[in-house]
């Protein structure tokens, strides 16, 4: 079977905790080709960071029981022994974390810190990784790398850290690069320097890019396809364009609607998605987003209360969980008629 | 003209920085704030919006006099607050209040959130004891929230109800100026909306003036007809909502939206030019001179160093910009 | 940093003195030293030359300036002037000079508080040492252990002995050890304080093991429980998932990036702790009969040797001044945040 550079294949990581099972992820599937970037979107709760630390094995050697696959590489990563995965981690797979303050250790310099990351994969000289180390950060934007490279996290901006991390993540050229929420803690020009490199970073290495946001904008601008995940499922999957101009999910439509844009009116108040994200503790039957959908009443037998739905394809091409028919507009129509009340 | 409830002018917040030879000994200014002009009236909003390090939740904490100015007048209907007492400020709480940004750390873990919003009425003694459990529901129900909660815990609540318990506690003694200092940051996008919309609603119903600071551009245009924007401690652009959002005067105002991501403008049309900032933020304890954002300035010429370039009205409209170089 | 260091050093002289203020005025002000010094068997003449010799009837700012400078240059007694220059002619041996920096002068025992203390010193510091080394080396070991192994019964049953052990009092744990492993078991040769000097090494470690034991059996205790809680703190670090998403192997991302951060706090604690314990482990001290300065103190108490006791009480404090000194340079030493910001 010629499989996709990555492809997750019904990936499911629960936790069992003394109150029950939390599903994180249930049931995940997705492709990536090289040169491409998926976007996975979701607030939190919605599992979007715990299906991709499973990529790079980070719930092995604890309680998380994860099942299904993760194709990469043409080996089924979840198969792997504990020492092959870690040979793979940070050198063919890398991550890049939110809080690059947190995610940096404090008492060693940004230097050594990278350095050791190519140290742990490549048998060369300590001066060979600092030189190539000064080389990245020269790379990522940070002036005066060979100065800064014995600084210490705390003394960098929040921007100038997060190419730090970069750099750290890139200094092994993986081929695929998993971004978990890396500019939500930046400003927003800072966000759009970083959004820059990472695109610059990613047409020059021709590398694979997870992009993990709950930013529907950043998902907008950079994202060749997108993965809205509620609960621990994905409930929307295609290629960015159609998805965002036509989502056919009412989720995906709810968050767009609840977002105040730049370009979009003020005068109509936002609409905001009525309720609270659900529990992954107890999860109810149907549909997860049920409580919280207006279109439910518009599928017969009151489906979405009982039955999960599958994904589904949809005219675009794109892949939906939901059990409506027809496309949301023609249910938008219906609803206006409700709420104004005319004939 | 009525005096407008609040006038700030040239506020200053100078934080000293200690050298850490042997003896400690002041050797520089953090100037947070330096020089800050603006107006709010009674039921608007104003929204200050700047990034990391441009004064404005500084600014925030000067209004509500969580913080004592250097210099500068703080005017609450027609009163200046900046230099006054805890005697003089005490009876001014009930007027001003504060909507902080962290909904999990801004409530006392210990309280009920029936303690929690009610606590003001018992500061101020305002209501006798037994009626204010019902105030307390009435608040309760007013956000949004089911006053028979009134006995439960903050960590029984969500980020978004929480939020709704700290505006529920701002509401208590009916201000006049509510400052919210990035009040949805910290919450979930589908969440963000439903506490802009109950924020817009109350302030249409109580009419409260908002002082909304924050970041975020979009949301800040959602809720503010007039917005004030902040740079190395210092206002650069000032200017009604539409103008400021189609016509940006200021360099900076211009970057800034131009950095926002777009997502109608991304579907539509692809990746669009950025003005891409060249360099970091400079420091706030040795600013530029003359215009401060001049070091990162497409369009700095000699004159932007040597003289600073003061607020004043661009063109016809009531936009107002700190630039030798506006564009038009 | 070597500011840092400097103002330490500089705020910690201050407080030395006004350590030595509080015990002066703890001591003088309050209640009659010559009465108290001059013990049960009290007659007129007694308590007149111990006046005499102490100066107790000069005002007290007098007395303090003479002690602190008995700290600086040195002092003599008695103080009173003019009945020392008169002794110093008729009977000088009965002048002393104590030399700086002198913590006072014991009339009882004839002999000045520094070399009182320099003489049960060496018991107390070397006890205090053998039971830092085993309690760090253990307490930290167990704890990493404990730590690593969370949840599993290695980790509860490390964490419950640890609980009884530190429940046990020292004189317990102390008189089992003298009565039950040294005496009646003969497991260990009956504990008997030997110097270097006297019997050598191996006979000065056997010598102090069971006294150093007690105490460090309950340290140890209280340390692996805060190891525990100090590496599952740091474990719980953002930084440490970047290590492990880096492809370190777990002993690095453990030792390298986890008890680095861990064992800074823990080691700033330790030195308080062992700073404290060489004030003297009294009960220890007494259930072996060894002659440290907790058996001085409370001998000196017992006899109402009051300048002994103030000798003492200002050197334990001195003892913990410094050592917090030694800590906070030693942490930033260690946290760059600390000392670069």
């Amino acid at each position: 079977m010629n499989r996709a550079f990555l492809s997750v294949e019904n990936l499911s990581v629960n936790f069992p905790t003394s109150d029950g099972i939390v599903r994180a992820t249930s049931d995940l599937s997705y492709t990536l080709e090289r040169g491409q970037t998926l976007g996975i979107v979701g607030e939190s709760g919605s599992g979007k960071s715990v299906s991709s630390s499973a990529i790079l094995g980070l719930h092995r050697n604890t309680n998380a029981q994860v099942s299904g696959s993760i194709w990469f590489g043409g080996t089924d990563l979840l198969a792997l022994s504990d020492d092959e995965m870690r040979e793979r981690r940070g050198k063919e797979v890398a991550m890049i974390f939110q809080d690059p303050l947190s995610a940096l250790h404090p008492y060693y310099r940004v230097g050594d810190q990278i350095s050791e990351a190519h140290l742990a994969h490549n048998r060369v000289s300590k001066r060979a990784a600092r030189a190539r180390t000064i080389q990245m950060l020269a790379r990522v934007g940070i002036p005066q790398p060979d100065r800064r490279v014995d600084d210490y996290p705390h003394q960098f901006s929040g921007g100038m850290r997060q190419r730090v991390m970069i750099a750290m993540a890139l200094i092994n050229d993986p081929v695929l690069l998993i971004a978990d929420e890396p500019t939500t803690a930046l400003d927003v020009t800072v966000q759009a320097q970083i959004l820059d490199l990472l695109q610059d970073l990613q047409q020059e290495f021709d590398t694979a890019l997870v992009m993990i946001t709950h930013d529907l904008g950043v998902i907008a601008e950079i994202a060749d396809d997108v993965l809205v995940m509620y609960a621990g499922r994905a409930v929307e999957y295609g290629s960015a364009r159609a998805l965002l101009s036509q989502p056919a999910m009412p989720y995906t439509w709810g968050l767009i609607q609840s977002i105040p844009d730049v370009s979009r009116s003020v005068d109509l108040p936002l609409r905001p998605i009525p309720g609270n994200p659900p529990s992954l503790l107890n999860q109810p039957a149907g549909c997860s987003f049920y409580a919280r959908c207006e279109y439910s009443k518009f599928v017969e037998h009151n489906r979405c209360a009982t039955e999960l739905p599958e994904l589904s394809p949809v005219s675009l091409g794109n892949l939906k969980r939901c059990h409506l028919k027809e496309e949301l507009s023609v249910y938008d129509a219906q609803l206006a008629v409700v709420e104004t009340g005319a004939h | 003209m009525a005096t407008p409830l609040l006038e700030v002018k040239d506020l200053v917040m100078h934080f000293p920085v200690k050298s850490r030879s042997v003896i400690a000994r002041t050797v520089g200014h953090v100037k947070a704030v330096d020089g800050v002009s603006f107006t709010v009236a009674a039921g608007q909003s104003l929204g200050l919006v700047g990034e990391s390090g441009c004064g404005k939740t500084t600014t925030g904490r000067l209004i509500t006099r969580l913080q004592k100015p250097t210099s500068g007048q703080i005017l609450f209907e027609g009163r200046d607050i900046a230099q006054a007492g805890p005697r003089v400020l005490k009876p001014l709480r009930r007027e001003i209040q504060m909507i902080f940004q962290d909904p999990y750390t801004s409530l006392n873990p210990r309280q009920t959130v029936g303690e929690i919003v009610g606590a003001p009425l018992v500061i101020h003694k305002l209501v006798p004891a037994n009626k204010r459990l019902s105030h307390v529901q009435e608040l309760l129900e007013v956000v949004g929230l089911n006053p028979e909660h009134y006995n439960r815990y903050p960590h029984e609540f969500s980020g978004g109800q929480r939020q709704r318990i700290g505006i529920a506690r701002a509401l208590t003694l009916q201000p006049k100026l509510l400052v919210a200092d990035e009040p949805v940051s910290a919450l979930d996008v589908s969440i963000q909306a439903q506490v802009i919309n109950l924020m817009r609603d109350l302030q249409r119903e109580f009419n409260i003036a908002f002082l909304f600071i924050a970041h975020d551009l979009s949301i800040v245009r959602h809720f503010c007809p007039e917005i004030a924007v902040m740079y190395l401690g210092k206002i650069v652009e000032k200017a009604p909502r539409e103008e400021l959002y189609e016509h940006p005067k200021h360099p900076y105002t211009k970057a800034l939206l131009s950095a926002v991501p777009n997502i109608e403008q991304a579907v539509l049309g692809g990746r669009r030019e950025r003005i891409r900032l060249s360099g970091d933020v400079p420091s706030p304890i040795n600013p530029p001179s003359g215009c401060r954002f001049r070091t990162r300035c497409w369009k700095a010429q000699d004159i932007c160093a040597t003289e600073e370039p003061l607020l004043r009205k661009i063109g016809a409209g009531a936009d107002e910009a700190a630039c030798h170089f506006p564009e038009q | 940093m070597i500011a840092f260091a400097i103002r330490r050093i500089l705020v910690g002289i201050v407080l030395l003195l006004a350590m030595v203020l509080v015990v002066f005025v703890l001591f003088f002000a309050a209640g009659n030293p010559a009465r108290d010094v001059c013990g049960k068997y009290c007659t007129p003449e007694k308590l007149a030359n111990i006046t005499q010799v102490y100066g107790y009837d000069k005002p007290i700012t007098y007395q303090f300036g003479q002690f602190v400078q008995g700290l600086a240059v040195g002092r003599d007694y008695p103080v009173d002037d003019k009945y020392r220059e008169a002794l110093k002619k008729s009977n000088p041996s009965l002048v002393i000079h104590c030399d700086a920096p002198c913590l006072g002068y014991s009339l009882r025992s004839a002999i000045t508080v520094n070399d009182a203390i320099a003489k049960y010193a060496p018991v107390t510091i070397s006890i205090a040492i053998y039971a830092f080394i085993v309690w760090i080396v253990f307490g930290v070991l167990f704890g990493v252990i404990a730590a690593v192994f969370k949840g599993k019964w290695l980790d509860r049953v490390i964490v419950g002995v640890t609980l009884v052990v530190y429940a046990l009092p020292t004189f317990f744990v102390g008189t089992f050890l003298l009565q039950f492993i040294a005496i009646r078991w003969k497991l260990f040769p009956y504990p008997r304080y030997v110097t270097i000097a006297d019997g050598g090494v191996l006979n000065w470690v056997i010598g102090l093991t069971l006294p150093a034991m007690t105490l460090a059996l309950f340290y140890m205790a209280a340390y692996v429980r805060i190891t525990r809680a100090f590496v599952l703190e740091s474990l719980s670090e953002d930084y440490i998932r970047t290590a492990r998403a880096k492809g370190l192997t777990e002993r690095v991302v453990l030792f390298k990036h986890g008890l680095r951060a861990a064992l800074t706090p823990l080691l700033s604690m330790a030195g308080l702790d062992f700073a404290a314990l060489l004030a003297g482990a009294v009960i220890t001290e007494a259930v072996f009969s060894y002659q440290g300065l907790g058996l001085l103190a409370v001998t000196s108490n017992r006899n109402s040797d009051l300048p002994i006791l103030i000798g003492l009480v200002i050197v334990a404090g001195a003892a913990v001044l410094v050592a917090n000194i030694i800590v906070d340079i030693l942490y930033a030493l260690v946290d760059p945040r600390v000392r670069l910001s």
